[in-house]
């Protein structure tokens, strides 16, 4: 199978040797089947310890799985009626975010993402699914447009951050950021943020300020990349393994500093596996969102969206108050 | 004192400029990185830390500025008390923090509060550089998102100085989350009518540069400022290209459109009271064209 990661090796060499050992009772005397029917049990076995017991490191690569599936993969499994809008208005098109309006079960809804490449060529054109200002500032202006004709918004977020690009500061790439978390705070209307895959720093939370954040099993969603954070913390970029440790960017970590609400179950494996089955997945938890959310008026959906941001972070207090002179 | 003054002048006198390293002692005597003209402190100090003879724009320590800013015996701080956990459980986390404490002597890096500035009632957010690099984690963003409400229950102007190397990365995701919350509370107050200004002071970068600091009614930066989201070394092992000496400056962003005015520190106290002035009869119907 095309895109087996690290961790899978183990299991790789087991199937390899099983699906030998099939071959070999075809044209040899000798009944093996009992044998067989051990390693199957031990890869069963196995599967469920390492697909059970995922390191971040080991979800880290699942993340960033070529062929884990993408926005447009799932846009087109949960939603009807898609349309693409291409276009901030302002300088151009970025690629690297698509957006729509579309109907979920009938529900008019806009719903934007980012958009990784499947291949080379693609990658290219869509930069890898980094966005530059003209990306949020499209995302923006959909938005916007979903506020007046009262749809709800879902944002499937996937990005490995923003684009360090002299273009994208020159346009600004600090104010499209800022500007979005201050606009999304604000719109009366319900947002569900799901990540899909990576969840790189401002560039993901730039379509992030929902009323309800949900992550895939696998996804990771982080202030920085693992590499970039093994680079600035140990000078050492090689140390990324640790640095998805330390930096807890895991969605069981997320869901326990309570900045998401729901981890979505991944198929075993990963949703690269089986896309139609995570899509399933992703449905049940979206569905639930909505019909919540939906409930809620305008000033509601506003007060619910600001409170949850409101709550994260730790801190405390001391005694020593040092007080200005 | 004169006699103090001028041993001391003579001791750091004989030495040859270039030999003198940075670490010229503080609180005596402060090289200046841009002319490495050697000064005395006291004087930079007097001079807002602007440099006598190139007009270089020393860091300011938020106590200073806010000094500087507003109207004697008019500051009142807000949660001068609350600190940093470990929530990560961050490998020397604590000490680091611990460290700079006692460094700085800020418990972090950003003062908050109200006052006055030539009368005119004000929430102020001043950051600070010395301590984590200005970096924000949960306690920037909590005290800056408190004193976004404050200002808004007590209908005044929230006038923001950042200062800050981006997100701390030793609170992870949670840092990351700040600058929602930060901006979020922004939003609700300009709904309100909120007159926010910013003013980006050296280094304003990464996540508060991609935040709180780009979203005022009007964004203000002191000459020289590195201000931009990523860094400038991320960016030419990215795009293998040559950058312009100015990049990411105040001056390279006003030349693109990123702020409203670059202003002399000297100015700035007078610059802010105008602002402040212009928008104490907007809108409200209240001029009468004589
Ligand atoms: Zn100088």
């Amino acid at each position: 199978m095309v895109g087996e990661l690290e961790f899978e090796k183990p299991l790789i060499e087991l199937r390899k040797k099983i699906s030998e050992l099939k071959e070999f009772t075809k044209t040899a005397e000798v009944d093996l089947s009992p044998e067989i029917e051990k390693l199957e049990a031990r890869l069963e076995k196995l599967e469920n310890e390492t697909y059970a017991n995922l390191t971040p490191w080991d979800r880290v690569q699942i993340a960033r799985h070529p062929n884990r599936p993408t926005t447009l993969d799932y846009i087109q499994r949960l939603f009807t009626n898609f349309l693409e809008c291409h276009g901030d208005r302002l300088f151009g098109d970025d690629e690297a975010i698509v957006g729509g309006i579309a109907k979920y079960h009938g529900l008019p809804v806009t719903v934007i993402g980012h958009q990784r490449g499947k291949d080379t060529k693609e990658n290219i054109r869509r930069n890898f699914g980094m966005p530059h200002p003209e990306g949020y500032r499209k995302a923006l202006r959909l938005m916007k447009q979903a506020e007046k004709f009262n749809r709800p918004i879902i944002c499937f977020i996937d990005t490995k951050g923003a684009y360090p690009g002299k273009a994208a500061e020159e346009r600004g790439q600090s104010e499209a950021i800022a500007r979005n978390l201050f606009e999304m705070a604000g719109l009366t209307v319900p947002i569900v943020c799901i990540v899909i895959g990576e969840g790189g720093s401002g560039g993901a939370l730039a379509l992030g300020v929902g009323n309800h954040i949900h992550m895939l099993e696998n996804s990771t969603y982080s202030v920085i990349s693992p590499e970039g954070a093994a680079a600035i913390l140990w000078k050492d970029a090689s140390l990324a393994r640790r640095a998805a440790e330390t930096m807890k960017i895991t969605a069981p970590d997320l869901k326990a500093f309570g900045v998401i609400d729901e981890i979505i179950p991944e198929v075993r494996g990963g949703a690269h596996r089986n896309v139609d089955e995570q899509a399933k997945a992703i449905d049940n938890v979206l569905k639930q969102s909505l019909k919540q959310l939906l409930q809620l008026d305008g000033s509601a959906l506003v007060e619910q969206r600001y409170q949850k941001f409101k709550q994260i972070g730790r801190f405390t207090f001391s005694r020593n108050d040092l007080g200005v002179k | 004192m004169l006699k103090e003054l001028f041993t001391k002048k003579k001791k750091y006198a004989s030495i040859p400029s270039e030999q003198v390293k940075q670490d010229v002692p503080e609180g005596i005597m402060t090289k200046c990185p841009k002319c490495k003209k050697i000064m005395y402190t006291k004087e930079l100090v007097k001079n807002l830390r602007v440099c006598m003879s190139c007009h270089y724009h020393h860091p300011m320590p938020s106590r200073e500025r806010i000094v500087s800013l507003l109207d004697e015996g008019s500051f009142r701080e807000y949660d001068a008390d609350m600190i940093s956990e470990n929530p990560l459980q961050f490998p020397d986390y604590l000490e680091k923090l611990e460290a700079d404490r006692r460094k700085s002597k800020l418990n972090e890096a950003v003062i908050t509060g109200e006052g006055t500035m030539n009368g005119y009632p004000l929430v102020i957010a001043v950051m600070d550089s010395a301590f984590r690099m200005g970096s924000m984690g949960s306690v920037v963003g909590e005290k800056i998102t408190r004193a976004v409400e404050k200002a808004k229950e007590l209908r005044i102007p929230f006038l923001i100085f950042t200062a800050s190397g981006g997100a701390r990365m030793q609170e992870g995701v949670l840092s990351l989350m700040q600058m929602a919350k930060t901006s979020a509370a922004l939003k609700l107050f300009s709904d309100e009518g909120g007159l926010i200004i910013s003013v980006m002071t050296h280094p304003t970068t990464g996540g508060v540069s991609a935040s709180f600091a780009s979203l005022g009614d009007y964004n203000f930066a002191e000459p020289g400022a590195l201000i931009g989201f990523a860094g400038r070394r991320v960016i030419e092992q990215t795009v293998r290209e040559e950058l312009p000496e100015d990049f990411q400056t105040a001056e390279f962003l006003l030349k693109h459109g990123q702020l409203d005015a670059v202003i002399h520190r000297h100015e700035l106290k007078e610059a802010l009271t105008n602002v402040l002035d212009i928008h104490q009869t907007g809108g409200d119907g209240k001029w009468w064209g004589n």
